[in-house]
């Protein structure tokens, strides 16, 4: 009985040795070790740039969508109950969000106050030029066309416009790069859990007379898979130490050059905290996930225990 | 109840070869017993059944109590801890000294470290080797070096000891020795030894039990002492 005791398995000991064991495995294979570490690092890198790509692509979407708006001129002839009827109307419509009326008067004052060269004109004019107008705002892209089309039919409206075709057309082409940067990071995760599993693959083969010698004294399973485990994520995290480091200087670095400050035109970056420390979270846990799996494939595959 | 026990059974590879049929025997605690027969007889595979290797296609293989061919894979290091195993070819790693080598064993258990040096330098008297502590597999020569095996297979005091061959590739003064201290092992800790070999010479002197293997069926079995070398080959 004393020696059922001793025997017991001490899992601190265990996880010691494992993780001193995987560290003299990454020295050992240390060239194989550092191909896999460049490929997480690349495959990281590129899972940043998808991250961040596709956040401020859906970011961008969704403030586009949210300031999609149709404007509404009535006719230079239709009478102040014509104008008053179409706003009624138009807020009958279901799935119109919003309608801001907004009166030749009050155009006329805007602009006015935009330069002056606009005012010595309007005040020279003895009739207001400007149209009455209405702003309206639709709960769904989707809606724009259809709404604008119905509005057009109104007695006394002379236009009721959007951004025809461009909008959509930005939208489309934002799914695309969405799906394919999604399809692309799938693809470099594939290629390096299978490059990492190929690395364990070659420190089992490198340390099989050790193993076969483990499993004869009686090495628990778990003692044996541990340091493959622990050599998958150590990769892994390594790999990840770049991708961190660059994803968040240079997003700061962007943001701070074009997103905050300036924005060119509809596009406004995301604000890059926390944003990008939630990113570099991904990356980290994407770099361990990533390594453990493949070291466990590797592990299931070689050494059949 | 007996320390050993094979009930009816065989062993089908595979690829469709029979290498054990229809074996019974028994084994008692602190027997000596020698596993003969012709290359290809099937003694490695009962010793492999032994340690559970390989599992016995029917019957059964008990080791004190414990059905080993019903282990899971994920509990055989149970039944290892329990086992010294010595083969052949040594199977030393060539970057850890005699001592590394034989504290393996001990560490792949999760042992203590204080706990680990006595042992290890009461095994590698007990064979013999505790001026050549410090050496490596490389500096000793092949019958040293199947000693360094030895003391890592009862470093953990096992009850049974099995050796496929452990003599296979030493010359017979060297296997001499080695049968000296398998046997002073035999004797002094009461060590149950299972002992594959083609080795007449050995079997011969010995005078122990003798355990005959032909095409994988069990030819002869001798109790200790009774068997002479032209019986059998
Ligand atoms: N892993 C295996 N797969 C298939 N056949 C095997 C395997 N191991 C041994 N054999 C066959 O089983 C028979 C017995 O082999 P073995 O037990 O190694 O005999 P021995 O140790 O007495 O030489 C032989 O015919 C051998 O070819
Ligand atoms: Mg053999």
């Amino acid at each position: 009985m004393r020696k059922e005791v001793i025997n017991q398995v001490k899992p601190f000991r265990i996880i010691i040795r494992s993780i001193r064991d995987s560290f003299k495995s990454v020295f050992r294979n240390f060239s194989l070790s550092m191909a896999s570490v460049i490929c997480t690092t690349i495959t990281l890198i590129l899972v940043a740039l998808a991250i961040i790509v596709t956040v401020n692509v859906n970011h961008v979407t969704k403030t586009m969508e949210e300031e999609l708006t149709i404007v509404v001129y009535a006719k230079e002839e239709a009478t102040p109950e014509q104008v008053e009827n179409i706003e009624n109307r138009i807020n009958k419509i279901s799935g119109v969000k919003d309608v801001v009326a907004k009166s030749k008067e009050e155009w006329k004052l805007e602009m006015k106050n935009y330069s002056h060269t606009l005012e010595v004109t309007l005040d020279y004019l003895e009739n207001n030029p400007l149209l009455d107008s209405f702003i309206v705002t639709v709960n769904d892209v989707n809606n724009l066309a259809p709404t604008a089309k119905e509005i057009r039919t109104f007695d006394g409206v002379e236009s009721a416009n959007y951004g025809e075709g461009m909008v959509e057309e930005i939208i489309s082409v934002f799914d695309v790069i969405k799906t394919v940067t999604i399809v692309i990071v799938i693809a470099l995760v594939l290629v390096t859990a299978f490059l990492i599993s190929n690395t364990i693959k070659l420190t089992i083969f490198s340390r099989r007379s050790e193993i076969e010698i483990m499993r004869l004294v009686g090495s628990s399973n778990i003692s044996i898979k541990l340091p493959f485990i622990f050599e998958g994520f150590l990769l892994g995290i390594v790999g990840s130490l770049i991708p961190v480091i660059v994803a968040i200087y240079s997003y700061v670095i962007i943001y701070e050059k074009f997103g905050g400050s300036i924005s060119f035109g509809v596009i406004e970056l995301v604000k890059p905290m926390p944003f990008i420390l939630y990113t570099a979270a991904i990356l980290v846990i994407i770099g361990s996930v990533v390594g453990m799996f493949g070291s466990s494939r590797a592990v299931r595959k070689h050494l059949k225990i | 109840m007996k320390f050993i026990r094979i009930k009816d059974c065989y062993k089908v590879y595979k690829n469709g070869v029979a290498a054990i049929a229809d074996l019974t025997l028994d084994i008692d605690k602190g027997e000596f017993v020698f596993v003969i027969g012709a290359s290809g007889s099937g003694k490695s595979t009962l010793i492999k059944m032994l340690y559970r290797e390989e599992k016995p296609t029917k019957g059964i293989v008990e080791i004190g109590g414990i059905n080993v061919g019903k282990l899971r894979n994920r509990t055989v290091y149970k039944l290892r801890r329990k086992l010294g195993i010595v083969f052949q070819d040594f199977k030393l790693l060539p970057k850890l000294t005699v001592y590394e080598n034989v504290a393996f064993a001990l560490e792949c258990i999760g042992m203590k470290g204080n706990e680990i040096r006595p042992r290890v330098l009461k095994a590698l008297e007990h064979v013999g080797l505790k001026d050549k502590t410090r050496s490596f597999p490389n500096e000793l020569s092949g019958g040293e070096q199947q000693r360094v095996c030895i003391a890592r297979a009862i470093v953990n005091n096992p009850k049974l000891l099995i050796c496929d061959e452990p003599t296979g590739n030493l010359d017979p003064k060297t296997s001499k020795e080695i049968m000296d201290v398998l046997d002073a092992i035999n004797k002094d800790l009461g060590t149950t030894i299972i002992m594959a070999t083609h080795d007449k010479e050995i079997v011969n002197r010995m005078k122990k039990r003798v355990i005959v293997l032909d095409s994988g069926v069990l030819a002869q079995d001798h109790e200790k002492g009774s068997y002479k070398s032209s019986e059998a080959f």
